[in-house]
């Protein structure tokens, strides 16, 4: 108690000293909750550009015959003279899609926003345990998005050999022009990308095993600091193997070595290389690969977890069961990976292993989903956006975890693998669970950031429009690919096989594009309400969690007096007994008494002692 | 005219909700929302959640069950296909029935459980039965989905049969080719260094069983009998995919690979069952492997099995059609390659040996 006292002291003379300058403040800032929002407005960049680059590609697929001559300004030289998309130009754009959305959207973005901006205020510290490294993981992130960023623009193009980049395509110019100039920098942004995720990551667990305020043990924390604490540990241990990774590729690349390359005979000469393995990088590959999806995702889980309980008004179902299956699926993310590679030529008795593992990991999965199902049972349930959007995630974390398990199936995978019914997969299950899990967030966490609200009512028209999107652009794809529609193609004419489904593919990217536009709705709504919105009430959504103590708009260091102190978990609402359907984390029991169980009352009492013996 | 539909649409969209802001803001205001914690629209969100379930769940129906304009199961002609098919609809009917569970309750529980006033959530923190019971069940049918899954995996993957018909297939950007044994069956040696313009698949002629290697146009494959592909690639991976066999495997340069199975279904058979008399089986490339990656595609025949070997006797081997290349057989087999290459029936053997010195590449 002492210590956190004089922590408390210490930094309550450091926020009077100092009256930062606008650099300081915003720019250059130590501040988690300024380097929280620096991740949030990237990231949104990242987004819109990201779907975009979706768009154009799903006009070339819903729209063979379309002239595209009016993206010529934006595209030069790769639309072709009778106004059509360059088919190597098409793969840049499937590759940096990939790469923008996994990687700096739901990573970062996700991640990097709301594992900064929650763990100091929901576990009570003033601030990171490294302010320093934290503004350094933001910085090199920002360093990893130029480069990226500029990639996009060279004469050769970005990266083009899938955002899986596997050799021998990634490594030979001769087989795709993305391969030069555009690969290297894809690589060098990588490097960058990962050092910001290593230092933000080392961050939270440092921060979340040594800073939480008095009381707040680890069965007190919320889900979504379990799950923030989760994924960090995750992302330290499985990015610096893709390090690995890229390491061997760019000596393949540029030093003439052998790691992935082997009897390979293009562009009229066979290269000297021998012995070398593209297989070993899939393994490398995809033991961070696997686990990034659980990057991506267990975050959203975990402010789901939060939003649903909050707004159920009833505490999570199952805690205990939501950590051990976080931290279950965490240890399997780890030991699946190669049922990316059940076709790639892998020894089949691996396969075997693999499909073992991986459909031992739907288990805690599917844990998670029943749990969330209890949690609304006899709820009260209160519709803000935010809780919408949980609601969603639900669905499509259901609908696209279902598909897994048919991916997951070697004997079925073996027809499914790289079809449509796999980018029908992950982009439910991932990309817009994680997607809305980020806007969820968002919704939630919006008062807390600025100090305002945003709209409802706007709030609902986009989850509306993005939901029945949504699933209207994916759930179609997956009857594409049973059909057997491979990805990545640029167009679908060649074969007789796939001469069907030219109006689905169109409907499509009808829907892609209406819900991309919706997304606008949103931008408008944050930009808008950051500057005119509503003042924020101190708990607008009746939470339990800490940061609803703080300040209207928290300055640095959080709480203007001490810590607050916390007492019980931070899901009792609507506790028989109680007064009011919620009970912050920093109320006694021993201010309870008319709701406490049995042992509550029990620890009623040596509150009361330890109160005692400090004052 | 698209763009026009499109810059309208977008103009339309952002007039109207910018108009729908104010108005709801300012009647917002006038109705005190400000002050609920509980949205004014909480019931209008949980009905349209019940709406979209019911839409969404009979869309989903509809269009599973032949409201789709094109046919999204691709006609089966093999072995294993059977296997994985039965497999396949296995697994969705469970997932399916799950999906169609779990968002009922999603939903329903979502509207049925709205807020209201004079309500008290229910707290109910955990339940260990329960959880036990949901975790026990989701273990056991994936068990079994996973038993059935590596029974047919391991059966799929395992050796081919002794008297499987073996075929070379090899990809580079961006075409296939294919090589056969020819009379003795057994495909000779390659080296990727001997790949050149002519000799694309870098077959390498001091292997004796080289000399009758024949490369045709087409895949062609004998229904009913066993066929083993094996896989490689010269520059990038591709992936030989075939959908009516429900047949995948990558192609990768530096590491053959392989896959085998039973065509059932001859490519008459087929124009047949699908009224398609131009239907062709097509091998697809199904791995990102550069620009013409889309267009990487081959013809495949099923034959019945006494065309197959009339077909395979009519082929003439590769050496016949390039008998440059004799220049490559070590002199102890010029002969035996002439014998095998069917080249002694062409010609005279010193004109050939004429052709073989006057054009060493
Ligand atoms: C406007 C919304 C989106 C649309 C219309 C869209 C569409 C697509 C399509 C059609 C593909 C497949 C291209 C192909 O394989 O030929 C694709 C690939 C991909 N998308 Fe999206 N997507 C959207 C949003 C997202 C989001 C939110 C994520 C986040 C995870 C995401 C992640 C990916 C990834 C990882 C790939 C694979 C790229 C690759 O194959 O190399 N997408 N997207
Ligand atoms: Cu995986
Ligand atoms: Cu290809």
């Amino acid at each position: 108690m002492s210590v956190t006292e004089e922590l408390s002291h210490h930094d309550d003379h450091h926020e009077e000293h100092h009256e930062q300058g606008f650099i300081a403040k915003y720019i250059f800032s130590t501040d988690h909750k300024v380097i929280a929002k620096q991740f949030l407005i990237t990231g949104i960049i990242w987004a819109l550009l990201g779907g975009a680059l979706s768009v154009i590609f799903r006009l070339q697929l819903g729209f063979p015959d379309l002239n595209l001559e009016f993206l010529r300004p934006l595209l030069g030289k790769w639309i072709s003279s009778n106004g059509k998309l360059d088919s190597e130009f098409f793969l840049a754009l499937v590759t940096m899609h990939g790469t923008i959305m996994v990687f700096f959207v739901l990573t970062a973005g996700l991640s990097g926003t709301f594992s900064n901006f929650l763990i100091p205020l929901q576990i009570g510290a003033r601030d990171m345990a490294s302010g320093f490294m934290n503004m350094l993981s933001y910085w090199f992130f920002f360093l990893s998005s130029v480069i990226m960023f500029v990639s996009l623009f060279i004469e050769t193009g970005p990266a083009g050999g899938g955002w899986t980049i596997y050799p021998p395509l990634s490594v030979l110019p001769q087989a795709i022009q993305g391969s030069g100039l555009g690969m290297t920098l894809w690589l060098v942004a990588m490097v960058f990308f990962i050092a910001s995720t290593l230092l933000g990551g080392i961050n939270y667990v440092t921060t979340v095993i040594n800073m939480r305020t008095e009381g707040m043990t680890f069965s007190r924390m919320p889900l979504t600091i379990w799950s923030f604490f989760i994924t960090a540990i995750i992302g330290i241990l499985s990015f610096p193997v893709l390090v690995a990774a890229a390491l061997l590729l760019v000596f393949d690349r540029s030093f003439g070595t052998s790691f992935y390359l082997s009897e390979i005979f293009i562009g009229g000469e066979a290269l000297p290389n021998m012995g070398g393995s593209p297989i070993l990088f899939q393994h490398l590959f995809w033991f961070l690969g696997h686990p990034e999806v659980y990057i991506v995702l267990l975050p959203a889980l975990g402010i789901t977890s939060e939003i649903i309980s909050t707004n159920s008004r009833k505490p999570i179902f199952g805690y205990t069961a939501m950590i051990l299956s976080m931290v279950a699926i965490a240890f399997l993310s780890f030991i699946v990976w190669a049922h990316h590679m059940f076709v790639s030529g892998l020894n089949p008795f691996l396969g075997s292993i693999f499909m073992f593992l991986t459909l031992i990991i739907a288990v805690p999965s599917a844990v998670k989903s029943f749990n969330y199902l209890t949690t609304l049972w006899k709820g009260n349930i209160v519709f803000t956006p935010a809780m919408l959007f949980s609601i969603g995630l639900v669905s499509f974390f259901i609908s696209g975890g279902l598909t897994g398990i048919f991916l997951g199936n070697s004997a079925l995978d073996i027809n499914l693998h790289d079809t449509y019914f796999v980018v029908a997969h992950f982009h439910l299950v991932m990309g817009s669970a994680a997607f809305f899990g980020l806007l969820a967030g968002v919704y939630h966490w919006f008062p807390k950031m600025f100090g305002r609200m945003m709209d409802t009512k706007l709030g609902y028209l986009h989850f509306w429009l993005t939901f029945v999107g949504v699933y209207l652009v994916f759930f179609p794809l997956h009857y594409i690919g049973i059909a057997g529609f491979p990805r990545r193609y640029y167009s679908f004419t060649n074969f007789d096989a796939f001469s069907t489904f030219t109006d689905l593919n169109t409907f499509v990217s009808i829907a892609a594009i209406v819900t991309f536009g919706a997304q606008f709705i949103f931008l408008f709504n944050f930009f808008y309400s950051m500057f005119a919105g509503r003042k924020a009430p101190l708990n607008p959504w009746k939470s339990n969690t800490l940061e609803w103590t703080t300040p209207r708009v928290p300055g640095h260091g959080n709480w203007p007096g001490a810590i607050p102190k916390v007492y019980r978990w931070p899901y009792d609402y609507s506790k028989p007994g109680a007064e009011d359907d919620f009970i912050p984390q920093t109320v006694p029991y021993s201010q309870t008494t008319s709701s406490n169980f049995p042992h509550e009352n029990e620890l009623a009492k040596s509150e009361g002692a330890e109160e005692g013996g400090a004052h | 005219m698209l763009n026009l539909v499109v810059v309208l649409a977008v103009v339309l969209i952002i007039a109207i909700l910018i108009a729908l802001f104010r108005v709801s803001t300012l009647v917002g205001i006038v109705k005190g929302d400000t002050q609920r914690q509980v949205p004014s629209g909480n019931k209008v969100q949980a009905f349209l959640l019940i709406v979209f379930m019911v839409v969404g769940l009979g869309a989903f129906f509809y269009y599973s069950f032949g409201g789709l304009n094109d046919d999204y199961v691709q006609p089966l002609a093999s072995e294993h296909g059977v296997i994985t098919d039965r497999l396949f609809w296995i697994t969705m009917a469970i997932t399916g029935s799950v999906f169609v569970v779990t968002q009922i309750f999603l939903f329903g529980f979502s509207y049925k459980y709205q807020h209201s006033e004079n309500r008290k959530a229910f707290y109910f923190p955990h339940n260990n039965k329960l959880e036990l019971f949901w975790t026990g069940v989701p273990a056991i049918v994936l068990a079994l989905l996973i038993l059935s899954g590596w029974r047919a995996w391991v059966d799929i993957t395992g050796e081919a049969p002794e008297d499987a018909e073996v075929i070379e297939v090899v990809g580079y950007q961006y075409a296939w080719s294919v090589r056969y044994g020819g009379s003795d069956k057994k495909l000779g040696d390659y080296d990727y260094k001997k790949i050149d313009a002519t000799n694309q698949l870098g077959i390498d002629f001091s292997d004796k069983d080289a000399f009758d290697d024949f490369i045709p146009r087409e895949l062609h494959v004998p229904k009913g009998k066993p066929v083993l592909l094996q896989i490689r690639a010269r520059d990038v991976i591709h992936s030989v995919f075939i959908p009516h066999f429900r047949l995948q495997m990558n192609a990768v340069p530096g590491m053959p690979t392989r896959f085998w199975f039973v065509p059932t279904k001859s490519t008459e058979d087929m124009r047949e069952e699908t009224g398609n008399p131009d239907f062709n089986y097509e091998l697809v490339c199904n791995k990102i492997c550069g620009k013409g990656h889309f267009a990487m595609k081959y013809t495949i025949v099923v034959d019945e099995p006494a065309d197959y070997e009339a077909w395979y006797n009519s082929q003439d081997p590769w050496l016949k059609q390039n008998a440059d290349y004799l220049s490559e057989v070590p002199q102890n087999l010029q002969e035996a390659a002439q014998i095998a290459a069917k080249l002694d029936d062409r010609s005279e053997p010193s004109s050939i040996d004429g052709i073989a010195v006057s054009s060493t590449k």
